[in-house]
């Protein structure tokens, strides 16, 4: 006799505590600790703090461990918190240009005021396996210059100074800036909302699509007017207090895309921008937004939409990483109630095909 | 840390459910049109229910009685996920028995029970725009439920019959509501379309990804799309349940073996056990009732 299937529950509990014994691994092992990894894989707790949309160094450690290194769990278990925290104000916008620099790089410029400045960067290693670090041996001081940076001008204010880009966007005086985590998205969206969501899309799309305009896939002819990251103050103004109080300091990284623009009957000819900036040190994801959010400025500028990387309701509703896990994932939850209906309607249609092959196979032998 | 463990009821804030319940009730207002929600980052994965959960966390209260079923099943695991989710982050009692819920959470289908007065179904919704694989773009497609612009969507069903000489639609087939909005049912099979027809009870859908709430009040028409010399019709089976005899009654078929051998059985397991209870039996039970005597 057939028994129905029966045991999600244990089967369930079952699964997540084989879970969190692999999770620990060797028990011989010490467990690795949130310090740690905030110390030494500083740049996974970044990348899970930017897409999860959330700043806080050791919750997204936490995040990181507990999901075994595993990016976008992570980065799902720090929105899932983020989704229950009250939100209390609106922050002033962050004065990047007096970020104090850690790093700083500019394409366009030789030299310029405040010089390069390239601090903790991959750039120039050569990719070679380091064998020392198989073991925990003495790594030098960081030589660093004495006294704390001066404020560094920002690349689009020199440009500026000549009319030669476009300014920073103006929005109108009361325009408070949307949250899409707390709003629902319509299309076609403000440019506000749309850097939001980019600044917490999913870094590998955002990097493929900033790949294909740069292969011709919408065609942006980009230079890097700077890149800079450090850390910048966030100012909150308390109406109650009638003043501004300073939260604290988050390092963020900001590309400043300069783009060619032909002009057209109203504007002259002027260098455009794109624009990005992401929680933490990641460069990476920084150049890929400012490369896609000039890309998806292609109405402003009367440019053709004809590539992906141009279309934003195709870039926008796939690049969050959290949705399209969950529904790419969806596809293994059981479907049998659909499938059963699709097999009905399969051999149905089979039974059809083979009744109308034998009548004409009928129909040929009397003739 | 210990903060992190302090939920609110339902577990969401006050604010988030009163922002659902308005889109709620504008739904309810407007049967069949697609209300836009700000859908929450909830802790179960996009595509497996965060709209349904929303609603019904919303919707929910310490006297509610909840049931909820994937595929007709309250067993299958991600009923069982959801369930746990509300006995964990609301206490709220709950049953398997249809009859019995006050807030029934659904992923797939409709009980087999009619639904009565004062009970709530709530639909986890993967894709709630019927007009999606005809045209991709929302900007468009909202423009054409604006418009009752329904063309394409005739056409398509027309393109099935000319093609295969029927409509090729089993699951999600589009239904117009209240004479005025074509829905996506969310993909139950075309075999409980008939149930929403003038049910007592209220629909709900919730689809957190596509952050889209839509609901069907009760008594409203809901019509299955079809044409005159192709109306619409619900699957059939040729056997009853295997287990417990019902006729009229949507079926799994379960491979039993690798010979080809197979039983059809209730995909509503409450509806199954509850017929069993009553002394119904079906084919496959039948041999071991005679063995006892």
């Amino acid at each position: 006799m057939y028994v129905a299937v029966k045991g999600g529950e244990t089967a369930i509990a079952n699964a997540h505590r084989l879970l969190a014994d692999r999770r620990r691994g060797d028990r011989n092992l010490p467990a690795i600790t949130i310090e740690q990894l905030i110390e030494q894989l500083g740049l996974g707790v970044d990348r899970v703090m930017a897409e999860a949309s959330l700043f806080d160094r050791s919750l997204a450690a936490l995040a990181l461990k507990q999901s075994r290194g595993d990016m976008i769990e992570a980065i799902f278990l720090l929105r899932a918190y983020r989704t229950t925290l009250p939100r209390f104000g609106t922050s002033k916008p962050v004065e990047t240009g007096s970020m104090q620099v850690e790093r700083r790089v500019s394409a366009t410029y030789k030299d310029l005021p405040g010089g390069q400045l390239l601090g903790p960067t991959f750039d120039y290693t050569h990719r070679l396996l380091d064998p020392s670090l198989l073991e925990d041996g003495m790594v030098d001081q960081a030589v660093e210059r004495p006294g704390t940076p001066d404020h560094v001008m920002r690349v689009s204010d020199i440009l500026d100074g000549e009319g030669l880009i476009e300014p920073d966007g103006e929005m109108p005086e009361d325009h408070v800036a949307g949250d899409l985590t707390r709003e629902p998205m319509e299309f076609p969206m403000q440019r506000d909302l749309r850097l939001q969501a980019l600044a917490r899309g999913d870094e590998g799309f955002l990097l493929a699509l900033a790949y294909s305009t740069q292969r011709g896939y919408g065609r942006t002819h980009p230079f890097v007017g700077e890149i800079r990251m450090g850390l910048v103050e966030v100012e909150l103004e308390v109406p109650e207090l009638g003043f501004t109080v300073s939260l604290g300091e988050i390092r963020v990284t900001e590309c400043q895309m300069v783009n060619q623009f032909k002009g057209s009957a109203k504007a002259p000819p002027q260098f455009t921008r794109g624009y990005g900036l992401v929680f933490g040190q990641s460069e990476r994801k920084a150049m890929a937004m400012s490369l896609v959010d000039r890309a998806l400025r292609a109405d402003e500028f009367g440019e053709d939409r004809l590539a992906p990387a141009q279309d934003e309701e195709f870039v926008i509703s796939h690049c969050d990483n959290v949705q399209a896990t969950g529904f790419v994932e969806h596809l293994k939850l059981p479907h049998y109630v659909d499938f059963q209906a699709e097999l009905d309607l399969v051999r149905r249609m089979r039974a059809r095909h083979a009744a109308e092959m034998n009548r004409d196979i009928d129909k040929e032998a009397a003739e | 840390m210990s903060e992190l463990a302090a939920y609110n009821f339902a577990y969401l804030d006050e604010q988030t459910k009163r922002m659902i319940r308005r889109a709620i009730l504008k739904a309810i207002a407007i049967p069949g049109y697609q209300v836009p929600f700000a859908s929450r980052e909830m802790p179960m994965p996009y595509g497996w229910g965060t709209g349904g959960v929303q609603v019904t966390a919303s919707i929910i209260g310490p006297d509610d009685v909840l049931k909820v079923i994937d595929q007709g099943a309250d067993d299958t695991t991600n009923a069982v996920s959801i369930r746990a989710f509300f006995q964990k982050v609301a206490e709220v009692a709950v049953t398997t028995h249809t009859g019995e819920a006050t807030i029934i959470q659904t992923r797939h289908r409709i009980p087999e029970e009619t639904l009565k007065e004062g009970q709530v179904l709530v639909y986890q919704v993967p894709i709630p725009e019927p007009l999606r694989f005809l045209e991709p773009r929302e900007t468009e497609t909202r423009k054409m439920h604006a418009l009752e612009e329904y063309g394409l969507m005739h056409v398509k069903l027309y393109e099935d019959i000319a093609r295969h000489g029927r409509i090729a639609t089993t699951y999600a087939y589009p239904v117009k509501v209240h004479g005025r909005y074509v829905m996506d049912p969310s993909p139950t099979p075309k075999f409980d379309n008939p149930k929403m027809h003038r049910s007592e009870a209220l629909q709900l859908f919730g689809a957190g990804r596509e952050k889209r709430i839509y609901a069907v009040p009760p008594h409203t028409d809901v019509v299955s799309l079809d044409f005159e010399d192709h109306p619409f019709e619900i699957q059939t089976f040729d056997k009853p349940c295997a287990l417990c005899g019902a006729n009229h009654v949507y079926l799994d078929e379960i491979v039993l073996d690798d010979g080809g051998k197979r039983m059809f059985v209730c995909s509503d397991t409450d509806f199954c056990e509850t017929r069993r209870a009553e002394g119904h039996t079906g084919e496959m039970l039948a041999p071991s009732q005679e063995a006892a005597e």
